[in-house]
């Protein structure tokens, strides 16, 4: 059971994103660097707002368990927040980065669009993200115990995993639309995405009582998906020719 | 267990970035650099310690070419940037987790098994000051080793005695391919309950140490090469694992990285009067104890190359026995093999793009000890456990490569160590001490962020 469970909630929870990685960043390594220098400042981040509530934490009384509960709460308002805002000061810097790139090519052009480095950014975040939630769980799942055994849910490991695997690819969408938001001066783009990420994290607080935070994270995210989609280029239009593209190169191959 | 000297290599010398030395051309500076790892072979490295020189090559981006389409140039020398860095991200990675999977599986290398005779002072004290102190004078006492030691070499190698160096380096890259290699499969065998019989053991240890001696100090596949290279940074990452006690390897890690800023960047410091040298000789500098990407084709190679055969430069050694890594076994090797196809000078010019996409980038074997050296202690300290671990890993390759932007920028050797240990140990100890329970309590409750 243990292995199994390790294998299955590893798969559920950075599969998507791994496959991500694989076919779309491992090749140029100049999305590589943006991924890792994008997870570097999630982790800039969550050092901060761990500071922030370590303060808070020590500063109160530690036997009141309410009080320490709502400092938690704060904590991961406060962390969401902060999150967003190294997202903005990313954006800032790939910016002026690409900025001097296309400076110094021939054409004036970067190689690199902002679209592809708004993915890029959002999945960096998204991995580091993911997995700082599930590695220490993951590790947790291979050894002997029992899920459960005071009482608390038998699907721990499991909506561990799907949440992580919802908040990687949220991430990523989120990067997209951010960062469009920003280049195309529409504030209220980036307002929505900060919303919804405190939205997202404040359905978590419904825990364990899961129907009240995985069916509407992943409602979230296949809007955040269509969106992201949309603002980017895609279209109903891009998706047809897509498709018949696949099945016009598979018929001349089936004919050949 | 070994309270020896044995094992200390002296990574110092490698642990730097060099670039195309900026005086000559981009091409010489590559030729440049060989040569003069075969004269410091020739220097004896002394049994204890390991000072050798930290050279950082970078030799990589050359960005230097000669300029008429400097913005062509500079963008082609960011575009080679980009694979340089990764060229350099995918062996640290791996290093990385070699020593963090034995970590994890073997605990022979978390155990306590006594201390090296560079750290004499041991850390079982009561009181939290003494322990620092005692930390401090261990750290003081490596540190001056070390420095002794590159000095001694820079000695060694402007009075030109190679052949010396050049059996030092051979004698402990047989110590680290098949001692150290023996133990540690031995303690893989044990951790996993393996029967295994000895004439077995023997066959594998031989076959696996006289192909990394031939490949490492001679010829063979780049990739075997680097393997082997890779394997044992490791190797000695982990013996430093176990032997510095905890308190004593962190501040030995963060003098390292500043004696590596000294020696490299200030005018009398050792590692830039060795590299001065070596230009001023127009000889490459200790490819030995150097992790190379790729098969380098340097102008002028030719005259050079009989010299390089034999030598393989510095190496560390470890003081146990006075091993020392190989890089240079694999610049030297790098060297070799082009060197039949490099044609002088002039065809540089006309192979000048082959020369870009051909050169690879160079990092010194003690580089990668000592990162590894840092992630692992994080990995069999940490009482975060992998959260630690992934921070100080991002934090590691955010610092190479930001070195690495710094090296295209400057284009001047650089010491990688710096940059890249500060990150590791800021976010090591803030992660362990303020994310770490901020994200316990946040998996608890299975709340997200």
């Amino acid at each position: 059971m243990t292995i199994a469970v390790f294998f299955g909630c590893s798969f559920i929870a950075f599969g998507p994103a791994f496959a991500l990685f694989i076919f779309t960043i491992a090749r140029d390594p100049l999305r590589v660097i943006i991924l890792i220098a994008g997870a570097f400042f999630w982790l800039l981040s969550l050092l901060l707002s761990s500071l922030v509530w370590f303060i808070a934490m020590k500063a109160s009384n530690d036997k009141d368990q309410q009080l320490q509960r709502g400092l938690l709460i704060f904590g991961v308002m406060f962390s969401v927040l902060l999150q967003e805002v190294f997202r903005f000061a990313y954006y800032k810097l790939l910016r002026k980065a690409s900025d001097g790139l296309a400076a110094l090519s021939e054409d004036e052009r970067s190689h690199i669009s902002v679209q592809q480095m708004a993915y890029v950014a959002g999945l960096g975040f998204g991995i580091m993200s993911g997995a700082f939630s599930m590695i220490n769980i993951l590790a947790d799942s291979l050894g002997p115990g029992i899920v459960g055994i005071h009482g608390e849910s038998q699907y721990f490991f499991l909506t561990s995993a799907f949440m992580t695997m919802a908040v990687t690819l949220l991430h990523t969408f989120w990067g997209v639309v951010f960062f469009d938001g920003c280049e195309n001066r529409r504030w209220w783009v980036i307002a929505v995405v900060v919303a919804l990420h405190l939205l997202v994290s404040g359905l978590t607080f419904l825990n364990p009582i899961y129907e009240g935070s995985l069916p509407p994270a992943y409602v979230i995210l296949v809007s955040m998906a269509v969106w992201a989609f949309f603002s980017c280029g895609g279209s109903l239009q891009n998706i047809q020719q897509f498709l018949t593209c696949w099945k016009n190169d598979a018929g001349s191959e089936v004919a050949s | 267990m070994n309270t020896s000297d044995s094992e200390e290599e002296l990574c110092n010398e490698r642990t730097s970035l060099l670039t195309g030395s900026p005086p000559l051309s981009s091409y010489h500076v590559e030729t440049g650099l060989p040569s003069s790892v075969d004269t410091q072979t020739k220097r004896c490295r002394p049994v204890t310690n390991q000072s050798n020189n930290r050279e950082t090559h970078h030799e990589g981006e050359s960005v230097e070419r000669d300029s008429t389409a400097d913005g062509e140039d500079e963008e082609l020398s960011l575009k080679y940037g980009a694979k340089h860095v990764i060229m350099l991200f995918v062996p640290v990675t791996l290093c990385m987790i070699v020593v963090i999977a034995t970590i994890k599986s073997v605990s022979f290398y978390t155990e306590k098994g006594g201390q090296l005779i560079y750290t004499p002072f041991t850390e079982d004290t009561t009181s939290v000051g003494q322990r620092l102190l005692n930390s401090i004078l261990n750290t003081l006492i490596m540190i001056s080793v070390i420095v002794v030691m590159t000095i001694f070499l820079v000695v060694l190698y402007k009075y030109r005695c190679y052949k010396f160096i050049h059996g030092w380096l051979i004698l402990s890259s047989l110590m680290l391919l098949f001692w150290f290699s023996f133990l540690y499969l031995g303690e893989v065998f044990k951790t996993y309950n393996v029967a295994m019989d000895y004439p077995t053991l023997a066959l594998v240890i031989w076959n696996f140490g006289a192909v990394g001696m031939v490949c490492i100090h001679w010829k063979g596949p780049l990739h075997l090469q680097q393997a082997y290279l890779i394997m044992i940074s490791a190797l000695m990452a982990l013996v430093f694992i176990k032997y510095l006690p905890e308190w004593s390897a962190w501040v030995i890690l963060g003098a390292i990285s500043v004696y590596d800023l000294i020696a490299v960047l200030c005018p009398k410091g050792p590692l830039r009067m060795l590299v001065e040298t070596a230009q001023e000789r127009n000889e490459p500098i200790f490819p030995a104890l150097i992790y190379s990407s790729a098969m380098i084709w340097m102008v002028g190679m030719t005259e050079q190359s009989a010299v390089q055969q034999p030598s393989h430069q510095e190496r560390n050694s470890d003081e146990e026995v006075g091993q020392s890594h190989h890089d240079n076994t694999e610049d030297n090797r790098n060297m070799v093999v082009p060197e039949t196809e490099v044609h002088g000078a002039q065809s540089r010019t006309s192979s000048a793009e082959e020369l870009e996409e051909e050169r690879g980038i160079k990092l010194g074997l003690g580089d990668f000890i000592f990162y590894s050296v840092l992630v692992g202690k994080a990995s069999a300290t940490a009482s975060g456990d992998w959260n630690t671990t992934l921070a100080c890993f991002v934090a590691i390759l955010i610092g190479l490569c930001l070195t690495l932007l710094l090296l295209a920028i400057f284009k001047k050797a650089l010491p990688a160590l710096p940059i890249s240990i500060t990150f590791g140990l800021v976010f090591y100890f803030s992660t362990d001490n303020l994310v770490r329970p901020f994200m316990d309590n946040l998996a608890t409750h299975q709340f997200y962020i």
